[in-house]
């Protein structure tokens, strides 16, 4: 695989940002994962010939940050809020009502590919908690009974 | 305790009726929750700060009249915001490029204030974070924002680019010699990019240990310029104290320390959520008046004041004002400001337990004390709250409290983390015997004890 013509220029588009290429790294991880969804082995390998850097480096900066991902996640990302106040207001009854509807313990994908679901750390939405967010959208307070209707406007 | 301008305390400890007060950090938002936009943000003398620095103050002068103004950093030390930035350098002599970092990481638990202002007033940061840049006279600036801050991300991308078109950002700001280029990063995560000598290594890409210092960062900060970071509530503090003088910002407060504060409160209360108040509004009447009390059938046992790091204040105390000095007489900290509060249906155990679980999992890992010792105070905990702890272990966990004190770590997590934990020691003794003495968590339902007793443990990413 190599970098896309599109794919290119998003990252080129980037490095105006940055004084060098290397330091526009994490950026462009976040960028090409968003295109990809995952950044396997050979996107690191992509990136890194892009930007001048080994695939370790990549990956050092990568197994670092909670948000890439080096697995395969679905094509939604359901993030979970454990912090102590989301936990406080219904943490444990959401955390198992996402569970009994996606059949997956916390850190699983769907057998169908459509959801992974995650644990985060406290969203900054403490005022609305129990919270959590699917793709780039925050849910919260979610009501006991709620996840369904939410989850549905993930195909 | 004196209370002086239009924020006085003829209101107190009275009704939620807070018109007239001023808010100048608030003013610009609108009543629909939307992000004020430019035009709302200028109708509401947006903007004036930057005009007035720009056309009648030198750049020293904005940082003295900062400095008057007692301002003091939001990010949860407290750090004169003033006095850090004149010790940039300035000058024909001056090395360049130089920085203005805003830091938008806002990863503690308990932490929800730079949300509410990036999602209601973005201009305010940039304006607020153009005065700084002119009064360091940076070159450019960053805007590093958490990961999952979709939402704010967009808010603040957009009021960029207003800000541009409308000649407050780029080349020749405001028809002056001065320019200013500002950009936005987003985190790829873990808590700890949020410790500011750890943030500028994750705005290099470089892994985000924190830095020794010294060098201080208004030294050799960001790529070894000099450079000044400072908290979103910092940055929107700014243009209003620029505008108005450092008096006025002075007299909006109850207490000495001046200003307005974005106060939040979160928990078992009627109306959860952030409102900018005068700096030294006490505990009580943030939670009974404008959080409107406690939700029925649940009563206030103890406060987490400003984030996990901060150190539990136990109810019969919350008529303490919240400010950097008072707070400290309670034996704890304001931090963010931002509360979350524990009621009586709730384990202070598995409370504290979570904390330690969030700081164990984000220690970077750099230095022992905090790598190893972090882990082992949240698997105490764990036994405690799972009915397997003895009294040896309360001993235990008091001599890790001094262990990763103050100055005994490479940075500030672990002495942070250290903070809930001696409280809960402190003020919660009779709830962790109850836990040792009866084997279960007495909060948990019966039959279930043992499998709710503890929250889930740290995940990693796929
Ligand atoms: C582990 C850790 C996490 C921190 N997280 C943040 C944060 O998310 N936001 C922030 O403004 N300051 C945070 N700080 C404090 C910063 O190091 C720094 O003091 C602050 O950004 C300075 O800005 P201020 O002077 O305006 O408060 C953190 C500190 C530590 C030790
Ligand atoms: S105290 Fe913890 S977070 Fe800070 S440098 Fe040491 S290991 Fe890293």
């Amino acid at each position: 695989m190599s970098l896309t013509d599109e794919e290119r220029r998003e990252l080129e588009e980037l490095l105006p940002h940055y004084p060098d290429r290397r330091a526009a790294a994490d950026s462009a991880l976040r960028a090409l994962q968003r295109r990809r969804r995952w950044l396997s082995d050979e996107s690191l390998a992509d990136l890194g010939e892009f930007l001048g850097m080994s695939v370790a480096e990549l990956d050092s900066l990568a197994t670092f940050a909670n948000m890439l991902f080096r697995q395969p996640v679905g094509r939604h990302v359901v993030l979970l809020c454990d912090s102590f106040a989301c936990w406080s207001l219904g943490y444990d009854g959401l955390r198992a009502e996402v569970e009994a509807r996606l059949g997956v313990a916390t850190g699983g994908t769907t057998p169908d590919g459509r959801f992974t679901l995650l644990p985060i750390v406290c969203l900054g939405a403490c005022d609305r908690g129990p919270a959590m967010m699917v793709d780039a959208d925050l849910h919260g307070p979610v009501a006991p009974g709620g996840v369904g209707a939410i989850l549905e406007d993930y195909a | 305790m004196s209370a002086r301008g239009p924020n006085g305390s003829a209101h107190r400890p009275g009704a939620p009726d807070t018109t007239g007060w001023e808010r100048p950090m608030s003013r610009a938002m609108r009543a629909d929750g939307a992000p004020a936009t430019l035009e709302d943000y200028v109708a509401a003398g947006g903007y004036e700060g930057l005009r007035r620095a720009l056309g009648e103050l030198k750049p020293e002068d904005v940082t003295k009249a900062v400095k008057d103004s007692g301002l003091r950093g939001r990010g949860g030390a407290g750090y004169s915001t003033g006095g850090k930035w004149s010790t940039m350098p300035l000058g024909p002599d001056a090395p360049h490029p130089k920085y203005v970092v805003c830091n938008g990481d806002e990863m503690e638990p308990g932490s929800f204030k730079d949300r509410y202002l990036l999602s209601r007033n973005p201009h305010l940061l940039i304006e607020g974070m153009l005065v700084a840049a002119y009064a360091v006279q940076a070159d450019a600036g960053y805007i590093f924002l958490r990961a999952q801050y979709d939402e704010p991300y967009a808010n603040v991308e957009r009021a960029l680019a207003e800000a541009a078109a409308a000649g407050y950002l780029g080349e020749h700001i405001l028809g002056t010699d001065w320019s200013f280029e500002l950009f936005l990063h987003e985190s790829v995560g873990r808590y700890i990019c949020g410790e500011a000598s750890a943030m500028l290594n994750a705005l290099e890409s470089q892994r985000p240990n924190p830095r020794a210092r010294p060098p201080h960062m208004t030294g050799a900060g960001l790529y070894a310029r000099p450079t000044v970071v400072n908290n979103v509530e910092t940055f929107c503090a700014v243009p209003s104290i620029v505008r108005n003088g450092a008096d006025w910002w002075k007299g909006l407060s109850i207490t000495a320390e001046g200003g307005t504060k974005i106060y939040g409160v979160a928990g078992r209360v009627q109306r959860p959520g952030c409102v900018e108040l005068p700096m030294g509004t006490s505990m009580r009447e943030l939670i009974e008046v404008h959080a409107g009390g406690m939700q029925p059938g649940f009563e206030l046992r103890a406060v987490s004041p400003g984030g996990a790091s901060t150190a539990f204040v136990p109810a019969g105390q919350i008529d303490v004002p919240m400010d950097f000095t008072a707070m400290a007489t309670v034996q704890s900290r304001m931090g963010t400001g931002t509360m979350v509060l524990l009621d009586d249906h709730t384990c202070p155990i598995g409370m504290t337990l979570n904390m330690l679980q969030f700081f164990a999992q984000e220690s970077c890992g750099w230095c022992t004390p905090c790598r190893e010792g972090l882990q082992w105070t949240a698997h105490l905990l764990h036994g405690i709250e799972e009915g397997r702890g003895t009294l040896e272990d309360l001993d235990l966990l008091a001599e890790h409290v001094w262990f990763m004190g103050a100055d005994k770590t490479f940075c500030d997590l672990a002495p942070g983390a250290m903070q809930p934990l001696e409280a809960a020691l402190r003020l919660f003794r009779d709830d962790f015997v109850a836990h040792i003495d009866s084997g279960r968590c007495p909060y948990a339902p019966e039959e279930t004890a043992a499998a709710e007793a503890a929250p889930a443990p740290a995940g990693e990413t796929p």
